[in-house]
C-alpha cells in the first residue's frame, strides 16, 4: 500500500521487529537519540537522494525545531504532539523562506547558499532571548502525550519518538513514490529535459525543500523532548555537517540507508565521546573514505550485492 | 568631536580600518576558491583549514626553528601549497568526471580532519603569536592612528590580489589558465599537460589561503577554529560576487568587509548576520551574483 516492493515489505518488517526488540537490548535514551538522527537523515535524504539537491543547512531546521518545542513545552506548557509539531512547523516555515531563496541557484552554490542561511540561524540563536544564548533552554519537562499519558519513563517516551519516526518515515516513502516523487527523481536525472517536459521545476524543488525542512524540525524538536535540553549544537552547521555524513554512509537515495547511517553514526559518536575530537578526525576520515571509495553507503552496496532497491 | 549620523568619526574610522582587514581576508580566500573553482569545477571546504594551517605554520616556524614572521611569508605558502598539490594529487584527483559534490564532501571531510587533529593538539584556545617588530606600534595618518599591523595586512592582501590578478590576465600562464578554464580538452589537444596545471592550480590557491593565513596569525591567537568561522563568510562572499571574475572576486572582499565595519558602528547587532543579509538582497535582485554571468 505505500508502494514497497517486495524486498522493502521485508526489510520494513524486520525494521519494525528491530525497533520493538531493540530496548531490551540497549539504552532507550541512546536508541531514541539514534532515532531522531534517523529521522533527520531520512528528511535529509528526501532532498538529496530523490531530488538531488545538497543542503549544507539542515542543521537551522533541525536545531529551530528543537528550541521551538523546547519552547513551547517549557514556557507554554504545551502537550508533547503539539510541542513536537510545532517544531515542525517552525522548521517548514523558516524551510519555506530559505528555500525559496536557496533554489534561485544550483549544485554547489545551491550549498554554499543553504550553509550561508544555516549560519544567519546560527547567530540569530545566539543572540535572541527565548534562546537562552551560550546556556540555551534546560531543563526542558517531558510534555505528557494528549495532555494525557505521562512520558516521564524513558519507556513511554521510547514509544513515542519510535511511532513518530515510523509515521515520518513511511510518510517519506509515500512522497518518493507518489507521482510528485517521481517527477522529483526526473529533474535529479536531467533537470532540462524535465522543464522541458512543462513541470515547474521550481516549484516541485520548493515543495520536497519544505517537506524535508518540516520532518528536519520535527525530529531536532522530538530530540529536545528526549534530552530535555535544547542548545547552539544543534543549529551549528556541523550538525548540517553530520547529517550528510548519516546519509552518505547509510546511502544516499537508499529507503533504509538512513536509520543504517544514524546507528552507525550514533554508536560512533556514543562511542568515541570520551576521546574529545577524535569524533571530528574520524567523521571527517569516515567522509573521505566514503567520497573516495563506497560511495553507495552501507545499505546502497548491500542492495547493489542482491540486485535490491532497499 | 566630530561626528558622522550620531557616531564619532575615530569610531568609524577605526572600524572602517577592521572592515578592510576582513575584507582583506575575504577577498584573498575567496580569490583562490574562484581560482581553484575555475578549472577543478570543486568547491574547496577546506580552505578554512588550510588558512588555519598557514597560522600553525607560521607559529611552528617560530616556535621550533626560530624561523621569523618574513620568512614565514614565503615559506608558509610554499608547504601548503606542496600539502596541497598532494591532496589533488591522491584524494581530489580521483573524483574527476563524478557529481561537483562528491568533491565539496571530500573536502569538507579534509577540513574536518585536520581542525580535528589541530584541536587535540592545541586545544580550542590557540597559541599566542607576537607582531613582528617593524611592525608594532601606531602609525600616524594625520587624521587617525592606525596600528601599523592592521595598515600592513591591508596592502599586503591588496597587493597580493593585484599579483594574482596580473598573473592570470597579463601573462601567458594565465592565459593557458584561463583558457583551460573555458575548454580543458581543447587545451590539452594543443599540448598542455591539463591535469599538471590541474594540481599546480589547486597547490596554488591553497598557497593563496596560507597566505591569508600568515597574515592572520599575529591579529588574533593562532586557534584552530580561525578558518570554520571565517569560510562560511567566504562562500557568502562567492555567492554575492558570483565566481566569474577574479577582479569581482576581490572588490566583493573588501566590500563586505567594509559593510560589515560600517554595520559594527550603526547596528552592532547585525554586524556576524549583515554579510548574509546582502547574500538575500542579491539572490533576489540578482541571482546570478554580481559579477556572475547567468548559468
Amino acid at each position: 500500500m505505500f508502494g514497497f516492493s517486495r524486498a522493502q515489505a521485508i526489510a520494513f518488517a524486520i525494521m519494525l521487529a528491530a525497533i520493538a526488540a531493540a530496548p531490551s537490548v540497549l539504552y532507550p535514551v541512546f536508541l531514541m537519540k539514534v532515532l531522531c538522527f534517523a529521522l533527520f537523515a531520512c528528511a535529509f535524504n528526501l532532498l538529496i537522494g530523490f531530488a538531488g539537491l545538497l543542503s549544507l543547512g539542515h542543521a537551522a531546521y533541525f536545531g529551530m525545531g528543537s528550541y521551538v518545542a523546547a519552547y513551547a513545552a517549557k514556557t507554554w506548557g504545551v502537550s508533547a504532539e503539539i510541542a513536537i509539531l510545532l517544531g515542525g512547523l517552525v522548521g517548514a516555515a523558516i524551510g519555506l523562506v530559505f528555500g525559496w531563496l536557496a533554489i534561485r541557484r544550483q549544485g554547489i552554490y545551491f550549498a554554499m547558499i543553504t550553509l550561508a542561511l544555516s549560519q544567519m540561524i546560527y547567530f540569530f540563536c545566539l543572540e535572541a532571548a527565548f534562546t537562552g544564548g551560550e546556556d540555551g533552554i534546560q531543563q526542558v519537562p517531558r510534555a505528557a502525550l494528549f495532555g494525557l499519558i505521562g512520558m516521564k519513563s524513558d519507556m513511554a517516551l521510547y514509544w513515542l519518538i519510535a511511532g513518530v519516526f515510523v509515521l515520518g518515515f513511511l510518510l517519506i516513502h509515500r512522497i518518493v513514490h507518489s507521482p510528485f516523487g517521481q517527477v522529483l527523481t526526473a529533474i535529479r536525472e536531467n533537470e532540462p529535459r524535465a522543464i522541458s517536459l512543462g513541470y515547474r521545476v521550481d516549484d516541485y524543488k520548493l515543495l520536497a525543500f519544505v517537506l524535508s525542512t518540516f520532518l528536519s524540525g520535527i525530529a531536532g524538536g522530538a530530540k529536545s523532548q528526549v534530552f530535555g535540553i535544547a542548545t547552539l549544537t544543534d543549529v551549528h552547521w556541523s550538525m548540517g555537517g553530520e547529517v550528510v555524513l548519516m546519509t552518505l554512509l547509510g546511502g544516499i537515495g537508499t529507503i533504509f540507508g538512513p536509520l543504517v547511517g544514524a546507528l552507525v553514526f550514533g554508536s560512533l559518536e556514543t562511542y568515541l565521546a570520551q576521546f574529545g575530537d577524535w569524533v571530528t578526525v574520524t567523521q571527517g576520515g569516515i567522509f573521505i573514505l566514503c567520497v573516495i571509495a563506497f560511495r553507495r553507503g552501507i545499505v546502497g552496496e548491500i542492495g547493489n550485492r542482491l540486485r535490491l532497491v532497499l | 568631536m566630530i561626528m558622522i549620523f550620531g557616531k564619532p568619526l575615530m569610531l568609524l574610522y577605526g572600524q572602517l580600518t577592521l572592515g578592510l582587514i576582513n575584507g582583506s581576508f575575504y577577498a584573498l580566500l575567496s580569490l583562490g576558491l574562484a581560482v581553484i573553482f575555475g578549472l577543478l569545477n570543486i568547491i574547496n571546504f577546506a580552505h578554512g583549514a588550510l588558512f588555519m594551517l598557514g597560522a600553525f605554520v607560521t607559529w611552528g616556524l617560530l616556535q621550533y626553528l626560530g624561523i621569523g614572521y618574513w620568512a614565514a611569508l614565503v615559506i608558509a605558502p610554499l608547504v601548503l601549497g606542496v600539502f596541497g598539490v598532494v591532496l589533488e594529487r591522491f584524494l581530489i584527483r580521483r573524483l574527476y568526471g563524478l557529481d561537483h559534490l562528491y568533491g565539496l564532501l571530500l573536502t569538507f571531510g579534509c577540513a574536518l580532519v585536520i581542525e580535528g587533529l589541530m584541536r587535540n593538539n592545541f586545544g580550542s584556545s590557540g597559541v599566542p603569536y607576537a607582531i613582528p617588530s617593524a611592525l608594532q606600534g601606531p602609525l600616524n595618518l594625520g587624521f587617525m592612528v592606525l596600528p601599523r599591523y592592521r595598515a600592513w595586512v591591508v596592502l599586503a592582501a591588496a597587493a597580493m590580489c593585484l599579483v594574482t590578478w596580473l598573473l592570470i590576465e597579463r601573462t601567458r600562464l594565465g592565459a593557458t589558465l584561463r583558457a583551460a578554464t573555458e575548454n580543458a580538452p581543447l587545451v590539452q589537444a594543443f599540448g598542455v599537460n591539463v591535469p599538471r596545471l590541474i594540481t599546480l592550480t589547486y597547490g596554488a590557491g591553497c598557497a593563496l589561503a596560507a597566505f591569508a593565513g600568515v597574515l592572520a596569525a599575529p591579529m588574533n591567537s593562532v586557534n584552530p577554529n580561525m578558518g570554520s568561522n571565517l569560510i562560511i563568510v567566504v562562500f557568502a562572499t562567492v555567492v554575492i560576487g558570483g565566481m566569474g571574475s577574479i577582479l569581482g572576486s576581490i572588490i566583493t572582499g573588501f566590500g563586505l568587509g567594509i559593510i560589515e565595519g560600517i554595520t559594527k558602528v550603526y547596528y552592532p547587532e547585525g554586524s556576524a548576520t549583515v554579510v548574509f543579509v546582502v547574500m538575500v538582497i542579491v539572490l533576489l535582485l540578482r541571482p546570478a551574483g554580481l559579477f556572475g554571468k547567468a548559468a
